[in-house]
C-alpha cells in the first residue's frame, strides 16, 4: 500500500523532528512519572498510543458534525470514554497489568499529547492520516520513556526488565565498590534525562539546518 | 440540506446526544465485563494469599491450589462482623491468614500475613500497594524484604502483642519486640508498613489471644470469637465448650441459644437471656 507523502509525514514527523516531547514539550508529567522502571513505561507508551490512535480517528469521523464551541469538551469526553473502556477492558482481560497501570491509566486523559493532536490535527484532517497522526506521536512519546527508563531502570536498580544487569558482586554491600544511584530513582532525575535528550536532540537538528 | 452546525439548539441537541451515546457504551461494557472483572479480583486475592503461604502456583492452577488449602474464614470481632481471618492447611499444619491495610507515601498499602497455629510465629508475608515509587517503597512486595518476616515472633515473652518493627539499619527495636530492616531509600512506606503491622495486629487481639475454642470448636455463634461456621449444638461443639468455651459463651449468645445452643452453652446462656430479658 503506497502512503501519500502527507501521511508518511505524518506517521514520521513525530518520531523524530516533531517529537511531541522533544520539540513540543509535551506529556512531560507522565513522562516523569513512569520512568523509574522499563515496564511500566513501555506498558504506558503503548497505552497511550492506542488512545491517542483512537480517539484521533474518532474526533476526525465526527469532525465535520461537531460545533466549534463545544469542541474541546467533544474531544474530552471522547478521551475519557476510551481511557474508561481500554481500562475496564484491561481490568477484565489483563488483570496484573491494570493493577500496574491503575494511576497511569487515568492519567492518560491528562496527557496533553491528547488534547494536542485531536484541536491541532483530527479537527482538520480526514480519518486516516488522524489515525496514523496517532500512531506516530504516541510512538514518539513512547520511544523517549523508553530511553529514559533505560537509564533510570539500569543505574538506579541496577536492573533491566526486573532482571539484575549489574552483578550482585560489585556491590558496597557484598564488598565490591558499587553503589545504586539514588537520584535516578527521583523524578527530578527523569527531567534533567529528558533535558540531556532534548539537548542532543537539538544540536543535531540545528547542525542539519 | 446543510444543518447549521453552530446554532444553540444544534449544540445542545448534540452534546445531549452524544453524553447519552457515551453513557449507554460505558454501561453496557462495565456490565458486560462485570463477571470477569470480579472473578479476576478474587484470583488475584487468592494468588496474594498462596504468596504469603509460600507457595509457588506458576506451574499450577492458582484457584485449584487454593481450593486445596483452605479451610474456613473465621470471625473474629466480638460482634462478630468481621469475617478477615481465613484458615488454611498446608502440609497439616494450620495456619491463619490476617489481612493487613495501611496508608504508605502516596496511597494505601496492604498484604497478608500467615501466622502459624501458635498466632505468634510468621509462616510468611505479603505486601502489595496502590501507587508506591518502583524502585523505592514498591520493593516492598520484593521477597528480598518479604522473606525477612518469616520465622519472627508478633509477641514477646509474655504473649503480649508487639508486632514487628520496621527499622532502618543500624537501630534496635524496644525489649522484646522483634525487627527487620526497612527498604534504603523508602522511609515514609517503611514506616507505613511497620504502623501497619502494629495497628492490625491490635484489631486481631481478641483472635490472637483468645485460648478458648481451640480447633475442634466450629460454632459460630456459641463462640463468635474464634471459631467457624457450622451448626450449633454438634458434637465438636459439646467438646469446645468443655475445654473451656464458656468464656467466649459469656456476651453474644442469646442467639445462639435460642437456636438450641444451649447444648453447648448450658448455664452461661441462660444467664444472657436472663439478663436480656
Amino acid at each position: 500500500m503506497a502512503l501519500s507523502k502527507k501521511t508518511k509525514e505524518a506517521f514520521l514527523g513525530p518520531l523524530n523532528a516533531n517529537n511531541p516531547v522533544l520539540v513540543q514539550i509535551l506529556g512531560i508529567c507522565s513522562a516523569l512519572a513512569v520512568t523509574v522502571q522499563l515496564k511500566p513505561a513501555i506498558v504506558m507508551g503503548l497505552s497511550v498510543t492506542i488512545i491517542v490512535a483512537l480517539s484521533n480517528l474518532v474526533v476526525s469521523l465526527i469532525r465535520k458534525s461537531i460545533p466549534t464551541r463545544i469542541r474541546i469538551i467533544i474531544q474530552l469526553v471522547v478521551v475519557a470514554a476510551l481511557v474508561t473502556i481500554v481500562s475496564e477492558v484491561l481490568k477484565a482481560f489483563a488483570y496484573d497489568l491494570a493493577m500496574q497501570l491503575s494511576v497511569y491509566l487515568g492519567l492518560i486523559i491528562t496527557n496533553c499529547i491528547l488534547m494536542g493532536r485531536l484541536e491541532a490535527y483530527a479537527m482538520t484532517n480526514d480519518p486516516w492520516d488522524s489515525l496514523v497522526d496517532g500512531l506516530g506521536n504516541g510512538f514518539g512519546y513512547a520511544w523517549i520513556l523508553v530511553v529514559v527508563a533505560f537509564v533510570r531502570e539500569l543505574f538506579g536498580s541496577g536492573k533491566l526488565f526486573g532482571l539484575q544487569i549489574i552483578p550482585e558482586s560489585w556491590y558496597v554491600a557484598n564488598g565490591g565498590f558499587y553503589e545504586n544511584c539514588g537520584m535516578m530513582l527521583m523524578p527530578a532525575m527523569a527531567l534533567i534525562l529528558v533535558g540531556c535528550i532534548i539537548w542532543f536532540h537539538r544540536s543535531i537538528n540545528d547542525e542539519k539546518k | 440540506m446543510k444543518m447549521n452546525t453552530e446554532s444553540n439548539v444544534y449544540t445542545i441537541v448534540y452534546s445531549v446526544v452524544l453524553v447519552v451515546i457515551v453513557a449507554v457504551l460505558l454501561a453496557v461494557v462495565n456490565q458486560g465485563l462485570k463477571s470477569r472483572q470480579e472473578a479476576n479480583a478474587q484470583l488475584d486475592q487468592q494468588k496474594q494469599m498462596l504468596v504469603a503461604l509460600n507457595q509457588d502456583y506458576n506451574n499450577t492452577d492458582p484457584a485449584a491450589l487454593y481450593n486445596s488449602l483452605v479451610r474456613d474464614t473465621l470471625l473474629v470481632s466480638e460482634d462478630g462482623k468481621a469475617a478477615n481471618i481465613i484458615r488454611f492447611e498446608v502440609e497439616g499444619q494450620t495456619k491463619y491468614i490476617l489481612r493487613l491495610h495501611g496508608q504508605g507515601l502516596w496511597g494505601g498499602i496492604g498484604g497478608y500475613l500467615a501466622l502459624n497455629a501458635d498466632k505468634n510465629t510468621i509462616y510468611g508475608i505479603n505486601f502489595n500497594h496502590e501507587s508506591e515509587t518502583p524502585g523505592l517503597g514498591g520493593e516492598i512486595v520484593t521477597p528480598k524484604f518479604r522473606n525477612q518476616f518469616v520465622g519472627k515472633h508478633i509477641k514477646d515473652q509474655q504473649g503480649t502483642i508487639r508486632s514487628i518493627a520496621v527499622l532502618k539499619e543500624g537501630k534496635t527495636a524496644d525489649e522484646g519486640q522483634e525487627q527487620v530492616d526497612a527498604w534504603a531509600g523508602a522511609t515514609i512506606t517503611s514506616t507505613g508498613v511497620n504502623d501497619m503491622l502494629l495497628n492490625n495486629l491490635q484489631e486481631y487481639s481478641d483472635f490472637l489471644n483468645k485460648q478458648c475454642c481451640k480447633q475442634v470448636c466450629k460454632c459460630t455463634n456459641c463462640c463468635k470469637n474464634d471459631c467457624t461456621a457450622c451448626q450449633c449444638g454438634s458434637a465438636e461443639d459439646e467438646q469446645c465448650c468443655k475445654q473451656g468455651g464458656e468464656q467466649c459463651c459469656k456476651k453474644s449468645d442469646a442467639q445462639c441459644c435460642k437456636q438450641g445452643g444451649e447444648q453447648c452453652c448450658e448455664k452461661k446462656c441462660e444467664e444472657t437471656i436472663n439478663k436480656e430479658d
